[in-house]
């Protein structure tokens, strides 16, 4: 029997965490991931976790001693946002090179500067390259199953690669939602103990960790790290389809949202996608054939799939929280263009940077962009791909 | 037992093998192998490096010359990569994942970059966390590993090659920071500084106190760079011996707050003594520049009389 409960993103993750029961946890607070280690220091202080918290003095440390844990044949779990991901980052690289699935909730918000504490995706972003696999969650229901999943998905003999699980600051992370709750007990049964193969608390076979990797090797590990990945992709469907049968919670690499027989389609991740499910229902009752293709895996990037979904469309945007200021687009936006090139496919795309910094997102704002689809759709058009939505302008 | 270096060399086998590329005559894998030596032979450790010489030259894919398990992960956070590993441990002991009868000490090495510099904050946070570890500096007194650039641990005056000697600025015009103190600063319960001072017997006894005293240790110990101070390959000990018979670098441990000076010489050298083998310090010996070697020995008079004044006062009954 499921519990059905309330809760907010980040009691959501913490509660993951509790029923996960990590072996360590070395976390620093940072807005709007605090409450993660806060609700999880709880957890230690009243005896319901055998967990080690680190409290370190840094999300520096923080992602250090995650890698000290996991490399000690420990599962080490944290929490971050925005500069604290940025402070990680050498440590982020460091991790999955050396092969340590350790798992990070990412709570999304806006990488400085000017400082700002809300919500959009540049921290993410910034991580793109670093050989992590990323989730992303529309919802607190998503972030907590991402979570549940994540160390059966990293931990995987052909994977051994980080994860992280990403979810909207403040948007998804702060609000109360209902959510279905897996019992302890089954969650402990689906994720299962963790044996790693080689780790430094065995003294049976002292390993060395984090060599000096010169010309000789250092082509051959990134080539393993990059096998890994491609690997995660079908570890991923696989753990998914163990977690439908769980749950009955259906998980694919993207969420197709009426998209199939759709016109125009909208490309986004976390909550957005909810706010466009809406506008997509209204359009619907219109008689406008639109549709949403939802990123969850990010990391590997789905690139057959997600062109093949889009290839029916006639015209498709694609919304990134985050600009890549290469003035040419957005991240998912290459992606997903890239994919449908290399596959073959084309459909007029166009691409809309958005919600920097907390800006709302509005209905009225995703029903302007899929009258923009239906505009190109006419006069067969696109006259800059690169577009950003709902930004106040200097009149010329 | 009263301590015999013969014995040590002889009944404990080196757990950090030859076989290294550290340049001869370098401080640092002498102190190295001797501080692995102070492990009870049946106990297991896990080293920890910061990036420095130490870690590139010791642990090049697909070699290695640690017998212990070994994690390196980057340049600034060797105590906290430590702390991690104890914290898994910790955690896995409570809950039975490891064997009850078997023990693991756990031991970083970072020079003075990775340590006084860039892993200071990263060092402090875990000393004040109080895991288990000893945490051990081996201060050659400058970006060795990079090519001899100025740290804060480079002494007054000395020519690195981003405090170098020239006609207007002579050498690094700042005096080094005394970190031992800092760490004394921490409460930690046991803090040292020391050298491969004679016969080693200083070291040993240091390294067997800090890794068996529970929580968190830290240990400073002198580690002359050949390279960057100048000096024949041959003078190691000489250098050594010198700069704790001039004060520069006292042996000394602080115990639960407590001073003890582990070493005063009858006869305090001057600090030209420990100086002028150096080529380092060359310049401070031409003719007009005895003002540089006036002050240098006033600074280590002042410490040498700071750290008497600790001993005195941190005895009181």
């Amino acid at each position: 029997m499921s519990i059905r409960e309330r809760l907010s993103g980040n009691e959501a993750v913490a509660t993951a965490m509790k029923q996960i029961n990590p072996d360590v946890v070395a976390a620093f607070p940072i807005t709007p991931s605090t409450e993660i280690p806060q609700y999880f220091s709880t957890f230690v202080s009243n005896g319901q976790v055998d967990t080690e918290f680190v409290a370190v003095e840094s999300e520096h440390s923080a992602m250090s001693a995650c890698i000290g844990a996991e490399a000690a044949g420990a599962r080490a779990m944290t929490a971050t946002s925005a500069n604290g991901l940025s402070l990680m980052w050498e440590m982020i690289y460091i991790a999955s090179s050396l092969r340590l699935p350790i798992v990070l909730s990412l709570v999304n918000r806006a990488v400085s500067g000017p400082l700002n504490i809300h919500n959009d995706h540049s921290d993410a972003m910034g991580v793109r390259d670093a050989g992590w696999i990323m989730l992303f969650s529309e919802n607190n229901q998503e972030a907590y199953d991402n979570t549940i999943m994540a160390h059966r998905i990293a931990e995987n003999k052909d994977v051994m690669l980080p994860l992280m699980i990403c979810q909207d600051g403040f948007i998804t992370s702060h609000s109360i939602e209902n959510i279905e709750l897996i019992e302890d007990s089954k969650v402990k049964e689906f994720v299962g103990e963790y044996h790693p193969e080689h780790y430094l608390l065995n003294k049976k076979e002292p390993i060395a960790i984090g060599p000096l990797d010169l010309q000789a090797y250092l082509f051959e590990h990134k080539f393993q790290q990059a096998e890994a990945m491609r690997n995660a992709k079908r570890v991923i469907e696989e753990v998914s389809k163990d977690f439908e049968k769980l749950t009955g919670r259906k998980y694919s690499f993207f969420e197709e949202y009426k998209s199939q027989d759709a016109d125009y389609i909208i490309v986004c991740m976390n909550s957005t996608a909810g706010t466009t499910k809406y506008v997509v229902d209204k359009l619907r009752e219109k008689g406008i054939k639109a549709g949403l293709v939802k990123v969850r895996m990010y990391r590997p990037f789905p690139v057959e799939e997600i062109a093949k979904a889009l290839s029916n469309a006639k015209v498709v945007a694609i919304l990134d929280k985050s600009d890549s200021l290469n003035g040419a687009g957005g991240a998912l936006f290459e992606d997903v263009t890239s994919s449908m090139y290399t596959q073959q496919t084309y459909v007029p795309t166009v691409n809309y940077i958005y919600g920097i910094g907390g800006r709302d997102t509005k209905a009225e704002d995703i029903e302007s962009v899929f009258e923009d689809l239906q505009k190109i759709d006419i006069s067969k058009k696109i006259e800059d791909p690169y577009r950003y939505l709902g930004v106040r302008r200097e009149e010329k | 037992m009263a301590y015999n270096l013969k014995e040590v060399i002889a009944n404990k086998p080196s757990r950090f093998t030859s076989g290294h590329r550290m340049c001869a005559g370098c401080g640092a894998p002498v102190v190295g192998r001797m501080i692995l030596r102070a492990l009870k032979e049946e106990d297991h450790a896990v080293i920890c490096n910061a990036t420095g010489c130490m870690e590139v030259s010791t642990f090049i894919y697909p070699y290695t010359a640690w017998t212990d398990s070994f994690i390196h992960t980057a340049f600034e956070c060797a105590g906290a990569t430590l702390s991690g590993v104890e914290a898994a441990y910790v955690s896995m002991k409570k809950q039975g994942k490891l064997p009850e009868d078997e023990h693991t000490k756990f031991i970083a090495f970072g020079g003075d970059g990775g340590t006084y510099d860039i892993g200071l904050q990263s060092l402090s946070g875990a000393m004040e966390r109080g895991h288990d570890m000893v945490y051990v500096c081996y201060d050659n007194g400058a970006y060795m590993n990079t090519g001899i650039q100025r740290s804060s641990a480079t002494p007054h005056f000395a020519d690195t090659t981003t405090s170098p000697a020239g006609t207007v600025i002579p050498g690094k015009m700042q005096i080094r920071k005394d970190l031992t103190q800092i760490m004394a600063g921490h409460h930690l319960p046991y803090v040292a500084q020391s050298a491969a001072y004679m016969n080693f017997k200083d070291l040993y006894e240091k390294s067997e106190k800090a890794i068996y005293t529970k929580g968190a240790c830290f240990l400073n110990v002198l580690a002359p760079c050949p390279r960057g101070w100048g000096y024949s390959t041959d003078e190691l000990m000489k250098i050594n011996k010198l700069a704790v018979d001039t004060c520069y670098w006292p042996l000394y441990e602080v115990i639960d707050g407590k001073y003890k000076i582990n070493y005063k010489p009858a006869k305090k050298l001057p600090v030209e003594e420990f100086l002028k083998p150096q080529k380092r310090f060359k310049h401070m010996f031409k003719p007009g520049n005895e003002w540089m070697i006036e002050e240098f020995q006033k600074e280590v008079d002042k410490r040498w009389e700071e750290l008497l004044n600790l001993e005195e006062v941190t005895n009181k009954e």
